[in-house]
């Protein structure tokens, strides 16, 4: 009997009250239909070798197998690494250029619209176009270098470059979604607080490191979260670009589960799907908790 | 894609209800896509239909490479497939579940105009699925014969005298050998086509092989491919852009004389026809080299083969189908659709006078008295997939032979136990 004591004030005393529950039935049932039930299938067939038609129950055995993979180390190392790449340069590069387009500059909405282009295209086509741009010797990129004496690094072709080559590309074309956000959290910082430290004598440096630093901070949350959960997942950009080539060089946990699917190892590849969702959690989660520790206070 | 698979599938509704008002049977025929293959599904069905005008032959697509494996899989398990389809033999048909997908043409009378040495590539518990469409190929090295003429060279018959051939063609200032690592595929001839000089040492290599028993990394005779690839790498034989070059590219230094030898598939010879015309007569061909001048042989690879869908509404009309591809006028068809690029596997076909150079170097392992060994994919129901990628990294240094063929051995451990196979 308590329970209902408990629930019957609550009901009546929330404003959301007035909609009942069961309108949120459509979104959960696309929710679970299309994402839930997924999720927790695959926990099943991760511990399963199946085809289409069947499946045998082989316990760990996939996820063994998964881990004894050589090329998982190097893909879990690039995994982790593009991340924190793409994630740190897009908050930094994004922040900078969002700095910039705050302040008052000629042709402030054709270049806002020129850096936000990128964000627009499509990832493959970016893929192909770049990888055309960074051919060893026949590429835009590495000619431009040789008309001023420099020769460039094969960029794709170079198994320690190749994965970097890949992450700035990215950076690239995220940046102009981290420099919008950034561009949001600048206008929402109160003017008179510029004006109270420039009284007081703060300096320029001083006014960015005490006033807009901690001013944006929910907006530098977002971006890294957002780019950091997005290079772990990536996997479009490096597919068109590398192939995760050269041999295994750029190869991230999202290409080995793909090229794993491709070669028939369906059980594998979901025990690798069921990693890569993992560690996700085991990595955003705390991201996420330590950067939004100060907010709630 | 699934967009597209609706909409072929709704296609091909509609195109089987017109049939049927036309009282014909409509047989689909799922090819993978390249001009040559396209250029021979459609001799056929224009031939077989004039002769047969009850049936109508609608040819449908997949993509060549991984892609189309996929997609053939998919549609094969989700009772997508078209009546007849027109795709590899050996490891890659093993993969598709034959014995639950394809029609058995075991008692088929038509079975006895194929030669009896591809019937094992497309046979699954003591059944034949398949009967061969296009022609057999072997795996070596292409090389140019202008610069071998002018350094008065001679095709090799030891790995020693192809290195020292490499070394008299570098201090000309050509390539020696030329790789396309931006395909990775082609980057496995080196480990594929010395199979025949695996199986010349150890004869049972590809059952041992199967049944678990023996790895690459422990039999000195399979280790070898690898090392060549990585003795070539070493010695600096490669050309400079191996790295980002592409199959395409590979072809035009061939063709032209920027570089010697390209180890490839001799299918290639039908790029060099159609990209650089006046010079295939500058093309020639000889197997990958072993250790024994006494014992040279061919690696082959033998013609996709054509399976007909257990789920088929015309078992007969496909039969009928399939039977006309198992005369000799089937293969004068496909002659005259896309050349001479290899001899045929059905009894009684011939090929013009007048092949390709590197057809011509290909045929006396073939004849009577010649040597040749059926491609590892052939005899063994495994072949890792990562193979490609493994070879990419030995021929450019990344990773040293041995490392590779355990590495090879780990993958291939993965398609066994998918195959389900015993002793994995």
């Amino acid at each position: 009997m308590p329970d209902i004591v408990v629930t019957k004030p609550r009901r009546g005393g929330r404003l959301s009250g007035a909609y009942p529950g069961w309108f949120y039935l459509p979104a959960a049932i696309i929710f679970g239909i299309l994402f839930l039930l997924p999720t927790l299938v695959s926990f099943f067939f991760a511990v399963t070798r199946w085809r289409l038609t069947d499946w045998t129950f082989i316990g760990w055995d996939n996820f063994i197998q998964f881990f004894k993979e050589p090329f998982l180390i190097k893909g879990l190392f690039n995994t982790v690494a593009y991340a924190g790449i793409t994630s740190g340069l897009k908050m930094v590069i994004g922040l900078a250029l969002a700095l910039m387009l705050s302040s008052r500059l000629v042709s402030r909405g054709y270049l806002r619209s020129i850096i936000f282009f990128p964000v627009l295209v499509s990832t493959v086509g970016i893929g192909l176009t770049f990888s055309v741009a960074m051919h060893p010797t026949a590429g835009l990129i590495n000619a431009t270098l040789a008309m001023v004496g420099i020769t460039g690094p094969g960029w794709l072709t170079n198994p320690s470059l190749a994965l970097y080559s890949v992450a700035l590309v990215d950076v690239w074309k995220g940046v102009g979604l981290a420099t919008v956000i950034f561009m949001a959290g600048l206008a929402a910082i109160p003017r008179d607080l510029y004006e109270a430290a420039n009284i007081d004598g703060a300096r320029r440096p001083q006014s960015f490191a005490y006033i807009t630093l901690p001013m944006v901070k929910s907006a530098t949350v977002t971006v890294i979260l957002l780019s950091f959960i997005g290079g772990l997942r990536s996997f479009d950009l490096i597919w068109a670009m590398t192939k995760g080539g050269p041999g295994f060089s750029s190869d991230v946990l999202a290409s080995v589960v793909y090229k794993q699917y491709q070669a028939g190892f369906y059980g594998l590849s979901t025990a690798g799907n069921v990693v890569l969702l993992l560690l996700v959690a085991a990595l955003a989660f705390p991201l996420a908790w330590i950067l939004n520790r100060g907010n709630s206070k | 894609m699934l967009r597209s698979l609706w909409l072929s599938s709704s296609l091909m509704v509609i195109a089987s209800g017109a049939a049927l008002a036309q009282d014909k049977t409509t047989l689909t025929f799922t090819i993978q896509s390249g001009a040559d293959r396209l250029a021979i599904a459609a001799a056929l069905e224009t031939a077989f239909e004039a002769a047969n005008p009850d049936v109508d032959i609608v040819v449908d697509t997949v993509p060549g490479g991984e892609e189309g494996d996929n997609l053939v899989k998919t549609r094969l398990a989700t009772g997508d497939m078209s009546d007849l389809l027109w795709y590899n033999t050996g490891s890659l048909f093993q993969a598709l579940s034959p014995t639950v997908n394809f029609l058995p043409m075991t008692d088929q009378p038509f079975l006895a105009n194929v030669i009896e040495s591809f019937n094992p590539t497309v046979s699954a518990g003591g059944q034949v699925y398949g009967v061969p469409l296009g022609t057999a190929m072997g795996g070596g090295v292409l090389y140019n014969r202008v610069i071998y003429d002018k350094l008065g060279l001679s095709a090799p018959k030891t790995w020693a005298e192809f290195m020292a051939n490499n070394a008299a063609i570098l201090a000309d200032g050509k390539s020696p050998v030329i790789q396309t690592f931006a395909d990775a595929w082609t980057a496995q001839l080196f480990v594929l086509a010395d199979y025949y000089n695996v199986q010349a040492a150890e004869p049972d290599f590809a059952t041992r092989y199967t049944n678990n028993e023996v790895k690459y990394a422990t039999s000195p005779a399979a280790l070898a491919g690898f090392t060549k690839q990585e003795e070539v790498f070493k010695a600096g034989y490669l050309n400079p852009d191996y790295a980002s070059a592409k199959f395409e590219d590979g072809i035009r230094q061939l063709a032209l004389g920027e570089g010697a030898h390209f180890p490839m598939l001799t299918f290639a010879v039908a790029t060099i026809a159609e990209v650089y015309p006046e010079n295939v007569k500058d093309v020639g061909f000889f197997a990958l080299p072993g250790t024994d001048a006494a014992n040279v042989g061919l690696t082959t690879w033998t013609p996709s083969g054509v399976y007909v869908n257990a789920a088929t509404a015309a078992p007969e009309a496909a039969m009928r189908f399939v039977a006309f591809m198992t005369t000799t006028e089937g293969c004068d068809l496909q002659t005259k659709a896309v050349g001479a690029t290899g001899p045929y596997m059905v009894k009684g076909c011939t090929l013009p006078a007048d092949v390709p150079q590197v057809v011509a170097d290909m045929l006396p392992y073939f004849a009577e008295g010649g040597k040749s060994a059926p491609a590892l994919e052939f005899v063994s129901p495994i072949k890792g997939p990562n193979m490609p990628q493994i070879t990419v990294e030995v021929g450019s240094g990344i990773r040293s032979a041995a490392d590779a063929a355990a590495i090879y051995d780990e993958d291939v451990k993965k398609q066994a136990q998918q195959l389900g196979l015993p002793n994995w």
